[in-house]
């Protein structure tokens, strides 16, 4: 941005109006006002998020801690945040907790119900389709801080609902089975936008193509094989990948298990929450986090690829 | 053919059945709690009772925490409106060097630094600048972590509007600034409503930052006190929390049958964070 504010077009804009409709600075906006109206918004992405995104960087290679001498003179000790994460089973626990959390509630779970509510809903208009779709997206629009709740009630091992309709009685779902519990949770969570996204993709299928499939004797999973997946694997793909993205950086679970009980549903935001400002160790939660930020730069550019091969 | 397909139909309407009642169930006790007057964790038919309101009102952080959640939603919508409205602008209509690559790498931003990944630094960062329990300070934090995605969705939205109009207000002397207020504004205003939605929505229902940044209970928003709701002593105050979610709630819901009647929803890529 530095070249664009010392350029000089915006003075020869002002000495040749003629040449102005010409010129794509179709408001006759000089390149150092264009600047000018950039530069708040840069100042502040500058300062609150790529900032801290370079400087997590440095943090995780020092013993910056949140109380001691080293809260206040961090200092540099290279690689041993990384060693330590790389020794430490708690730090691989969270790293498959993390893996069981994407898969099966954003991969499965999100994917696999969204595509199946849209499928199933695709030729539908009036009240059901309204119906089903609102409460879906309900699910997706209220706050985490109230949803979550409400699931921690319903899976009560004695006074929820869940139990009193399924006549389990002492089924400890969030002492016994945290994980299930917050895929199931993040499942319900998060389908809407897959939801919509697939209703959205299914439109786009030439229902000619279906109807010739349907002539020639296919079932249904024929038709959904061989016509319908082979159209929206662009969509698919998109959506695995971003979808994925915000499912490991979701930190809702910790209101509903508070990654226990003993770590057991402890994924990485979780994980570095409780190291970083739990316990203090800001340098090793940085190092966490600095793994965070280079796993979601890799699934960012693959989805940001694949968005752009697709315009 | 008839057998299979009643067997379809029959197939189809369970399915949906299954559905409705896996997302319905979870949210009945948010619609039934806090009419009952003494509520459990199980879903029951309420003797509709106002007292857990009244027990709303009278919390002495209950009502100030959904203004806190206000000022630092409209906080964040207006700067973060403001500015993408004039980045993008500038964006959409001046070739500069580098532009694509500044989209390109904003749009990578604001999907890799996330709250998780940046908590450490925000944190220290919010101490060193003095800004752990200032309303501002988290406004400017969040307002900086949506605006890649804001700026992306409006630069779009402008690209689609016809430069005609700024041409001959151009030419009748309006600045710049002018133009971006009387002619680039109106016509974009869908955009601009749009995106002051999402911002809202998105703070409204944040967690993580204010639960980080704010310790002071006067500034915490509904989020942070829902959560020391049910964390607190233990045993959880079913009646305060079931009524205070559902208060909580209304506005986001609300606002979404406001955008989809009006607007007719539509979504965007990074609409959620």
């Amino acid at each position: 941005m530095a070249q664009a504010t010392s350029s000089p077009p915006d003075i020869i804009d002002e000495q040749a109006p003629a040449r102005r409709s010409y010129n794509s600075d179709a408001a006759g906006l000089g390149r150092l006002r264009a600047g000018m109206f950039v530069a708040p918004a840069l100042l502040l992405i500058a300062a609150f998020l790529v900032f801290p995104a370079l400087w997590v960087l440095y943090l995780g290679l020092t013993n910056y801690r949140l109380t001691g001498i080293a809260a206040a003179e961090p200092q540099f000790v290279g690689p041993a945040n990384f060693l330590d994460a790389v020794s430490n089973p708690v730090f691989w626990d969270s790293t498959w907790l993390t893996v069981q959390f994407v898969l099966g509630s954003a991969v499965i779970g999100q994917v696999g119900l969204g595509f199946t509510i849209a499928w199933l809903l695709r030729d539908r208009r009036g009240p059901l389709k309204r119906l089903v779709e609102g409460l879906v997206i309900l699910a997706w629009i209220l706050p985490s801080a109230v949803v979550s709740f409400l699931w921690v009630a319903l899976l009560d091992r004695d006074g929820g609902t869940l139990n009193a309709l399924l006549g389990l009685p002492g089924f400890a779902w969030l002492l016994d089975h945290p994980m299930l519990s917050i895929i199931i949770f993040n499942t319900w969570r998060g389908t809407a936008f897959s939801m919509m996204l697939y209703g959205a993709a299914l439109g786009n299928v030439p229902p000619s193509h279906l109807e010739s499939a349907r002539l020639a004797g296919a079932s249904g999973w024929q038709q959904l094989r061989d016509v319908v997946f082979p159209h929206i694997r662009g969509h698919i793909l998109t959506n695995l990948l971003l979808i994925s993205l915000w499912t490991f950086n979701d930190f809702t679970p910790f209101l509903i298990t508070a990654g226990g009980p003993d770590g057991r549903s402890e994924i990485l935001a979780v994980h570095v929450y409780k190291v970083a400002l739990q316990s203090g160790e800001l340098g090793y939660g940085a190092a966490v986090s600095t793994v965070i930020l280079l796993i979601n730069l890799v699934v960012a550019v693959f989805y940001l690829r694949l968005l752009r091969s697709k315009k | 053919m008839t057998a299979r397909f009643v067997a379809g139909r029959i197939g189809f309407y369970t399915l949906i059945a299954v559905l409705l009642a896996f997302f319905t169930i979870p949210l009945l006790w948010l619609a039934t709690a806090p009419f009952t007057s003494d509520p459990t964790y199980e879903v029951a038919v309420p003797d509709f009772t106002w007292e857990n309101f009244q027990a709303v009102v009278e919390h002495p952080y209950a009502l100030p925490s959904l203004y806190n959640s206000l000022v630092l939603s409209v906080g964040t919508a207006v700067l973060v409106v403001a500015m993408a409205a004039l980045a993008a602008y500038a964006l959409s209509r001046v070739r500069m060097p580098g532009r694509d690559a500044l989209l390109y790498a904003l749009l990578l931003l604001s999907s890799i630094i996330t709250g998780t990944a940046a908590m450490v630094p925000l944190f220290q960062l919010a101490v060193e600048l003095n800004l752990i329990d200032s309303q501002l300070g988290l406004i400017l934090i969040l307002t900086g972590g949506l605006l890649p995605a804001a700026i992306f969705m409006l630069k779009d939205f402008m690209d689609s509007t016809p430069k005609s109009y700024e041409e001959s207000a151009r030419v009748f002397g309006a600045s710049p600034l002018q133009i971006v207020r009387h002619v680039v504004v109106p016509l974009v205003r869908p955009g601009l409503a749009t995106i002051a939605v999402w911002a809202v929505a998105n703070v409204w229902g944040n967690f993580l930052m204010p639960y980080l940044l704010l310790s002071d209970v006067e500034k915490q928003p509904a989020a942070v006190i829902t959560y020391t709701l049910y964390t607190e002593g233990g045993q959880a105050n079913l009646r305060m929390l079931s009524t205070f979610g559902l208060l909580y709630s209304v506005p986001v819901v609300l606002m979404y049958l406001f955008v989809s009647k009006k607007y007719g929803f539509r979504f965007h890529g990074g609409i959620k964070r």
